[in-house]
């Protein structure tokens, strides 16, 4: 551990430049023609506790955000810390060791499932593998996990299959959650899920905070669940974070064109007021992450596009304290400092 | 053509079991709805109350075992599709009937390209050549908003995101111009940019071909915002039908208005818990003989337990299936 005396505890999760490209293959060869930028050069901390929503169209890399940073994929480049420790250059002996301390609940939970396997052998896997408990303190532990996301102990010899959708997204949550990770990479855990289900599921990931101490990243498309959960927000743009604040400061000012547009097209519960809102409606086709455009990744479709934009990408710089956005509409000349986020 | 005056989609009655190794489960129970030409019908209901299941018998597609149809009639285009023999069904399946399906990897299939897969009901069903059928493949993944769509027809479902696989499935349901749309949760993995351009996608068809659509969501913004009138679904049955405008401003089920109080929005005051619906959803192993959501409901009397509500009128094409007469305030 570095010494840390009289500061404040560092983050939990330092991201620098996380980068990975897919290749693309073409021609008769099949050879490498070029790579799909899913994220290309993100820079974030998540501090301990904290809940970080991570938000953006489809197909901005929310998703391979998340796994890259739990090491699912091999990095393309860039580091994550993870409690200080590289986890990109970690080696696989080492990853066995953290990989307890770090969980995702998966977007799609019937595919990550085992249908062949029963709830208590799915949520008790990572016991068996990385635990030493024997058969009865492994089965308690199973029923402690049952009963924190609430599923009743019966369901236990049951397949995914015969569980509805919260229930699904909730085994997915109690196997995440049996080797006590401090950090959890939460993608989409509610999107296919009703209302009353969400809240139901949201509420068991704030007790389980509150009471353990977890660490959330909360991929989600949800604008209106994210400003229920997160305390932070960071907007994904095309394999780019372009803006990211605290809760209130990003709903009630945000500050880059893309978050605005993004804002102003939530969907209102009430057709009154669908009738009479004002959408902005972004124009134009989102580029593909094969070929992101000049400058900034925004500029074929931002409405305040300026000359600057589409030849110089804009810096991702804290524009005041916890506010970071990469937008030259909020360069002033002045500004001198480096615009660093360290 | 459909002439405006009967219905495109009429169903009647439905009714479906599965026998499962712990006994029946009755997933769908006497649903009875219409669909009108160039309408826009809503569905929502809570997870498990049999949306999906209502939406797969009526086209055939429910696996059998473990599902028995038990009753009901699906007319359509001068045919019961209950009854109607294999070909005519599949050849207005996928053609004259476009289904999205709930869950994209488990109807995509991981060993073809997603240009094989769109371009396959095109030529099955529109006769159309393999250059002309990649044409159009790449068009319908343009409106769907792909980026470089022709280049990524050649690619594998696993190599694209959620929601890109999502709308892989709205082009295909939409490759051969059908008269109705069957859409289950089709924009779950969408955010709202996107979803927004679907949205306008299929209002524009609805307007200049008349197709008619069912949405499945348990977005309730998205409701508002695009359907004509909406069913509420509530245990295998429909507990409430109204036009959307009415549902909003006076819903009438307590399921229905615990529902509306449930949404957190983006405006407004940040609510410190959200709001659920308290209690689990019924398990019915037997046809309903009482209320389903009884246990949950503030409003229960004696009746509830006695006899399962029928829908009944109470407003201009507002239906609803409960025996509280509603005037007490709710709390
Ligand atoms: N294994 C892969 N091979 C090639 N391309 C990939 C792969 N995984 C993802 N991609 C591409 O990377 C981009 C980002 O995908 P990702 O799944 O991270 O998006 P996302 O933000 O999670 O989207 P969604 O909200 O739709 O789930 C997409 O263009 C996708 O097609
Ligand atoms: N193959 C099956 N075998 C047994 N039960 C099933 C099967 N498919 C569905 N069911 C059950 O039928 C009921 C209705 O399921 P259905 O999928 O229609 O729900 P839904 O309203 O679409 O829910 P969701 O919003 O979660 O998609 C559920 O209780 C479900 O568990
Ligand atoms: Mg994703
Ligand atoms: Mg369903």
């Amino acid at each position: 551990m570095v010494d840390t005396l009289a500061e404040p505890p560092p983050p939990l999760v330092q991201v620098r430049n996380l980068t990975m490209h897919f290749p693309v293959h073409g021609g008769l060869l099949q050879r490498r023609v070029g790579a799909i930028k899913a994220v290309d050069g993100v820079t974030f901390d998540i501090h301990r506790g904290e809940t970080l929503g991570l938000v953006g169209e489809s197909g901005c890399g929310k998703t391979t955000c998340g796994r890259a940073i739990l090491r699912l994929y091999e990095l393309t480049g860039g580091s994550v810390h993870i409690g200080g420790t590289n986890i990109a250059e970690a080696t696989p002996d080492q990853l066995r060791k953290l990989r307890p301390a770090m969980q995702m609940v998966f977007q799609d939970p019937l595919a990550s499932l085992n249908p062949r396997m029963t709830v208590a052998s799915i949520i008790g896997e990572p016991l068996k593998e990385h635990t030493r408990l024997d058969k009865t303190e492994r089965l308690a532990r199973i029923h402690e996990l049952m009963d924190q996301v609430g599923l009743n102990h019966d369901f236990a010899n049951r397949y995914p299959h015969e569980f509805s959708g919260g229930q699904r997204q909730r085994i997915g949550i109690a196997r995440a959650l049996a080797l006590n990770p401090q950090f959890i990479v939460c993608d989409e855990p509610i999107a296919a899920l009703d209302v009353s289900i969400q809240a139901q599921v949201v509420n068991l990931l704030e007790d389980l905070q509150d009471r353990l101490g977890l660490t959330y990243l909360f991929i989600s498309h949800d604008l209106s669940m994210v400003r229920h959960i997160a305390d932070r927000v960071a907007v994904m743009y095309l394999g780019r974070i372009v803006e990211l604040a605290p809760r209130e400061s990003l709903y009630s000012d945000p500050r880059h064109p893309y978050t605005r547009a993004l804002l102003s097209a939530v969907p209102e519960p009430d057709p009154v007021l669908a009738a009479r809102r004002n959408r902005m409606i972004l124009t134009g086709d989102v580029p593909s992450p094969a070929h992101p455009p000049e400058g900034c990744n925004f500029c074929t479709r931002c409405p305040q596009v300026m000359d600057i934009c589409t030849t110089i990408d804009p810096e991702f710089r804290e524009v005041e304290p916890g506010r970071f956005v990469a937008c030259h509409l909020l360069t002033e000349p002045k500004n001198n400092q480096q615009g660093s986020l360290l | 053509m459909p002439d405006g005056v009967l219905p495109v989609l009429d169903v009647r009655d439905l009714t479906t079991v599965f026998h499962t190794r712990s006994g029946d489960l009755h997933a769908v129970n006497s649903v009875s709805f219409d669909l009108h030409a160039g309408e826009l019908l809503g569905v929502v209901g809570e997870s498990g109350s049999g949306k999906s299941v209502t939406m797969m018998a009526l086209i055939g597609l429910l696996p059998s075992p473990p599902a028995v149809v038990r009753s009901g009639q699906v007319l359509f285009g001068g045919h019961d599709l209950l009854t109607v023999d294999k070909d005519t069904l599949r050849a207005i399946r996928g053609k004259r009937i476009g289904f999205v399906f709930q869950d994209p990897m488990t109807s995509l299939n991981p060993v073809f390209t997603v240009g094989f897969q769109i371009m396959e009901p095109l030529r099955k069903h529109m006769g159309l050549n393999k250059s002309a059928a990649w044409t159009r493949a790449a068009e319908l993944l343009h409106l769907v908003g792909i980026p470089d769509a022709t280049q990524r027809l050649k690619d594998y479902p696993h190599q694209f995101s959620g929601g890109m696989r999502q709308r892989v499935m709205i082009a295909m349901a939409l490759a051969c111009d059908p008269e109705v749309l069957i859409a289950d949760e089709p924009t779950t993995a969408l955010d709202v940019t996107i979803q927004a351009q679907i949205l306008e996608l299929i209002k524009a068809l609805r307007e200049k071909s008349g197709m008619a659509i069912i949405w499945i969501t348990h977005d309730l913004g998205v409701i508002a915002g695009i359907a004509d009138r909406v069913i509420v679904m509530y245990g295998g049955q429909v507990v409430e039908q109204a036009p959307v405008a009415e549902l909003f401003a006076n819903p009438r089920h307590p399921y229905t208005r615990a529902l509306l109080k449930t949404v957190p929005s983006v405006h407004g005051q940040r609510a410190a818990r959200l709001k659920v619906i308290e209690g689990q959803p019924p398990i019915l192993r037997s046809a309903p003989d009482a209320c389903v959501f009884l246990p949950r409901c503030a409003h229960g009397f004696g009746r509830c337990a006695a006899e399962n509500p029928q829908r009944r009128a109470v407003g201009v094409g507002h239906d609803l299936a409960c025996h509280w007469d509603g005037e007490t305030e709710d709390g």
